[in-house]
């Protein structure tokens, strides 16, 4: 499992450090999605099981109704609550 | 090998992907009616898409001797005009019997909107009233999880549909488990980086069972493997599974469930 596995994931943990670094040069770091990835990179070193479940739940819309209408943009990958989605989209 | 496709966008695909598909075992296609990419703007563009699925699709994979099926409806991104929602709604049962269209699918939801979740209701109910099986997209990202729940809520309340007659497809670790357990058949995904990897659909394979499970590509417009299916099958080997682990999951699974549709017939010697 680990002879197999280590390269190709050690590449993805490095490439998510260097996004990391990246979005801190180019000053946009803020971005709720940039703060939603380090929240979520917390549960990978914090000893509990699950981690690829939990991190799609914090990255989920927790909310329960229907929206009223469709923003007609395409899913972003972070929720941030409505509004401030779309205020941020641009970055 | 032998494997089912049980959900590729094909009519975006060439034909050397079918090619490369049959090379590879594939012993029949499911399409999906979906979105094209932009938003149709009349009736009459669904109704030529649904001659495209019913007619010219499965004419083209046989070209490759690969049977080619499909599955008719509107899209939830499609869904916020009630209007033509309702328009493509009335069309539907005049193809419902044409002899490759499996059911009502994928409906499901988008953004997760009223609209959405009115047309996902009538969907529903014209699949119960003609007694066809039902392919469930769940939402992207974000929103899957909300989705899913919406999705559950809607179908559990809904007294004609018989779970095991609804596959709800591109379930990840937060979702997989809740469709399961209201006995609805789950569809993992192999996207690239929206949806699931083939080290992760084994990992939910072997955490969650293989029962009521198949895989897809969903292959499409987008980045996307129309080879993604078998080349998991690669994955379950290196991790020690069986042969007839493999052929269990990426076989006799979908012809499990496809087989409830008396039209899909796929030649099924024993896997050896």
């Amino acid at each position: 499992m680990v002879d197999h596995g280590f390269v190709p994931v050690r590449a993805k943990l490095i490439e998510v450090a260097a996004f990391l670094d990246r979005v801190e040069r180019y000053a946009v770091a803020d971005d709720f999605r940039c703060a939603a990835l380090r929240r979520a990179a917390a549960l990978l070193v914090d000893g509990r099981p699950a981690r690829a479940r939990r991190i799609l739940e914090q990255l989920s819309d927790p909310t329960t109704r229907p929206d009223a209408v469709s923003t007609g943009k395409a899913a972003l990958g972070a929720w941030a609550g409505r509004p401030a989605a779309a205020a941020k989209r641009k970055s | 090998m032998r494997y089912i496709e049980p959900h590729g966008h094909m009519v975006s695909r060439t034909t050397d992907d079918y090619q490369a598909m049959v090379t590879a075992g594939c012993q029949a296609v499911c399409e999906p009616a979906f979105w094209a990419g932009f938003d149709r703007g009349s009736a009459a563009g669904f109704r030529d898409y649904f001659r495209q699925l019913t007619e010219y699709e499965p004419a083209r994979a046989a070209k490759f001797l690969l049977p080619h099926y499909s599955w008719l409806c509107l899209n939830p991104k499609e869904s916020e005009d009630l209007g033509l929602a309702r328009e493509v709604l009335a069309l539907i049962p005049e193809f419902l019997d044409r002899p490759n269209v499996l059911g009502i699918g994928e409906i499901g939801l988008n953004r997760n909107t009223r609209n959405e979740l009115r047309i996902l209701e009538e969907h529903v109910a014209l699949a119960v009233r003609h007694d066809q099986l039902i392919l469930v997209h769940t939402p992207h990202l974000e929103d899957k999880l909300k989705g899913t729940r919406l999705i559950l809520d809607l179908l559990r309340a809904h007294a004609g549909v018989r779970p095991g007659r609804v596959i709800i497809d591109h379930v990840e670790e937060h979702t997989i488990q809740q469709v399961l357990d209201a006995g609805f058949w789950a569809g993992i995904t192999l996207y690239p980086d929206s949806k699931s990897s083939p080290p992760r659909a084994v990992d939910m394979l072997e955490i969650c069972g293989r029962e009521r499970i198949w895989l897809n590509s969903a292959c499409d417009w987008g980045v996307s493997d129309p080879l993604a299916v078998p080349k998991t099958a690669l994955e379950m080997r290196r991790r020690g599974h069986s042969e007839d682990f493999v052929d269990a999951v990426l076989f006799r699974n979908p012809v499990r469930f496809l087989s409830q549709c008396p039209k899909f017939t796929v030649w099924a010697e024993p896997a050896g």
